[in-house]
């Protein structure tokens, strides 16, 4: 069986949730081969086997993580070319689409970037992506080399299949020019005790109609074990960060509910949030065209309505 | 300093968006200078503004993305290059990527290019992957997601809000970096501008004049096929009831009810 590489997405060692779902997704499509990056590969370990890496290829040369991406894309092109995969799969972050990107032109190879579902066909992968704002569905195959496809978060539910997997250290020499650009300076943000936005099963995001006060917001997510995501116009207003926006030029959720209170529900809100799975909104303006999208829509003031609810979530689960 | 700006014209956000029977994106219809084109022109006009530097703004596109380059101009870009060739009717990225950076060679041969800027996406297909690739075809330093950006000897340093911590990256010119909708406030074309971007010059060119093969391009080329597309079937009509004082209660009820706690 044809290997399919998965590109492990960790921080330090601790293996992001997507990393499960490619690795579950990888299986489908032939034999998982893990390529491991970077420090901690012991606290990775028992992740990669869980969900089945029949190999992993390891690389712990710090030039590889120091400069950004590119360095990475050499390791990849260089597995490609010595292991000839079924597919690649990374996550659809923005490095991972980075990495992806300079991959396909170093292997002259079809790019599909945000699949939301790959299955298996006679001539190869065949993608599931979700287009403008959600509104079209389509499927698409690689016609050219290598399949490389970025997949996102929430796509394929991780299922475990343990495996030893065979290990092996790669020895990889960085090119002058992936070495152009390097992180001078990193500042860790403040951790909100909250899931990660693009991972959580339940997001609460706040608009203009907040008015800058969040209290609400978070303290109904946090009775529903939620993420809390914030509209364009409530970052710009300064009054919650930029790391939390969910749309265009934000993050694009897909959770199994996602809450816009006092969201008027743009299209440019709505490409980051439409393939949720139930929407909810609570909003004082009964036209507003979020209302469109909701299984379940509240028209009232969320200073009144959020904290009541929250209250009788509290209440049901004691 | 020599800075090309990659514009792209898309169709209207705000209206139908759909597929042509090719499956290809349906460009009919009123279309505009991508929104989040514009920041990366406003940098640009600013960066040279401070050093008395050059912006030539670059479109691959149909007749009508001339209009992108023509805004760019009216904003105080310097000079415009427009590839237009039938033959590039339904170009993937990697394709995009070839002719972009093959004219980004092209407009170094008149003087070398320092900074190469684009938007942080095309606000119709939005995969965020032609930056790197250009930038990976032209052997150039990456930089993208620029929420503020500085240039200094020789490097060009940017700050980036990932999503666990703020980065700061420097890298050697020249580079490639893509700009959110963060890292500025772009301005309007003045009345002024816009009477002088009628004497500013525009160059279009061919793919032959850019010595790419005419098959390199278009959707005979393309690395991967679509080969299907549905629309998404509208979301079925929910339950909205109005807050008389109960709304809470309700909204618990269907989260309960539809087992979300
Ligand atoms: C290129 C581009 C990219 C963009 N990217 C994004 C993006 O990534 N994400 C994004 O969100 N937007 C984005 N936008 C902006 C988008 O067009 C909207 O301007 C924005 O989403 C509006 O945010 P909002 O819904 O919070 O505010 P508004 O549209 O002002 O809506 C506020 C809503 O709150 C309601 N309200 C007010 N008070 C209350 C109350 N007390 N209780 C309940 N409801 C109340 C009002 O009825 C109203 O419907 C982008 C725009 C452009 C041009
Ligand atoms: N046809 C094009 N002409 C000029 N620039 C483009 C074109 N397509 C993409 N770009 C540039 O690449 C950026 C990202 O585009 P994309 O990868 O399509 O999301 C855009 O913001 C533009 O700066």
């Amino acid at each position: 069986m044809a290997e399919v590489l998965v590109l492990v997405d960790h921080v330090d060692g601790a293996v992001r949730k997507t990393t499960h779902e490619l690795l579950t997704i990888a299986r489908r499509l032939g034999e998982p081969s893990a390529v491991f990056i970077g420090d901690g590969y012991d606290a990775a370990k028992a992740a990669l086997a869980t969900y089945g890496a029949a190999k992993v290829y390891r690389v712990s040369d710090p030039e590889v993580s120091a400069f950004l991406v590119a360095p990475t894309a050499e390791v990849l092109a260089q597995l490609v070319e010595q292991t000839s995969p079924a597919a690649v799969l990374l996550a659809s972050s923005a490095d991972g689409k980075e990495i992806a990107a300079r991959l396909a032109i170093k292997t002259s190879s079809g790019l599909i970037t945000d699949a939301v579902d790959v299955q298996p066909g006679d001539a190869g992968p065949t993608t599931t992506q979700s287009v403008f704002a959600g509104s079209y569905t389509v499927q698409a195959s690689v016609t050219t080399g290598t399949p490389i496809i970025t997949v996102k978060p929430n796509s394929a539910t991780p299922e475990a299949a343990e495996s030893t997997p065979a290990e092996s250290d790669l020895e990889v020499t960085v090119s002058d020019a992936a070495k152009g650009a390097r992180v001078t300076d990193r500042k860790p943000r403040e951790k909100s005790g909250r899931p990660e936005l693009t991972e959580a099963a339940i997001v609460v995001s706040g608009g203009r109609g907040t008015n800058g006060n969040f209290e609400a917001v978070e303290a109904f997510a946090d009775s529903l074990g939620a993420a809390v995501g914030a509209s364009r116009a409530a970052v710009d207003a300064g009054w919650y960060p930029h790391a939390n926006q969910v749309g265009q030029t934000g993050k694009t959720v897909s959770p199994q509910l996602y809450v816009a209170a006092g969201i008027s529900g743009a299209i440019q809100h709505r490409a980051g949030m439409q393939t949720s799975k139930a929407i909810v909104a609570v909003n004082k303006d009964s036209e507003a065209p979020i209302f469109e999208l909701v299984d379940f829509g509240v028209v009232g003031d969320l200073f009144a309505v959020l904290p009541a609810a929250t209250e009788a979530i509290e209440k049901h689960k004691a | 300093m020599k800075i090309v700006v990659c514009v792209k014209y898309v169709p209207d956000a705000q209206g139908e968006r759909t597929f042509s029977s090719d499956h290809t994106t349906d460009r009919a219809g009123d279309g505009l200078l991508s929104e989040l084109d514009e920041y990366p022109v406003e940098e640009a006009l600013k960066l040279a503004e401070a050093d008395d530097g050059e912006v030539v703004v670059l479109t691959m596109g149909p007749q009508d993305a001339g209009d992108a380059v023509r805004k760019s101009l009216q904003m105080g870009a310097h000079a415009g290059v427009h590839v237009l060739d039938d033959a590039l009717h339904g170009s993937d990225a990697p394709a995009t990527s070839l002719v972009l950076a093959t004219a980004i060679e092209k407009i170094g041969e008149s003087g070398a290019v320092d900074l190469v800027l684009t938007g942080m996406a095309s606000t119709d297909g939005s995969m965020s992957v032609v930056p790197a690739m250009l930038a990976e075809r032209l052997g150039l330093p990456q930089v993208t997601f620029a929420s503020e950006l500085s240039v200094g000897e020789g490097t060009v340093t940017i700050r980036r809000d990932g999503d666990a911590s703020t980065e700061t990256i420097e890298a050697s010119l020249p580079a490639l970096v893509s700009v959110t909708d963060q890292i500025n406030e772009p301005r309007y074309p003045s009345f002024k501008g816009i009477m002088a971007a009628k004497k500013k010059p525009v160059e279009t060119w061919s793919v032959a004049d850019l010595g790419v093969d005419a098959s390199q391009v278009g959707l005979e080329a393309a690395w991967t096929k679509v080969t299907e597309f549905t629309e998404r079937p509208p979301r079925e009509a929910g339950q909205v009831v109005t807050d008389e004082g109960d709304g809470g209660a309700q909204l618990a009820g269907f989260l309960t009810g539809r087992k979300f706690v």
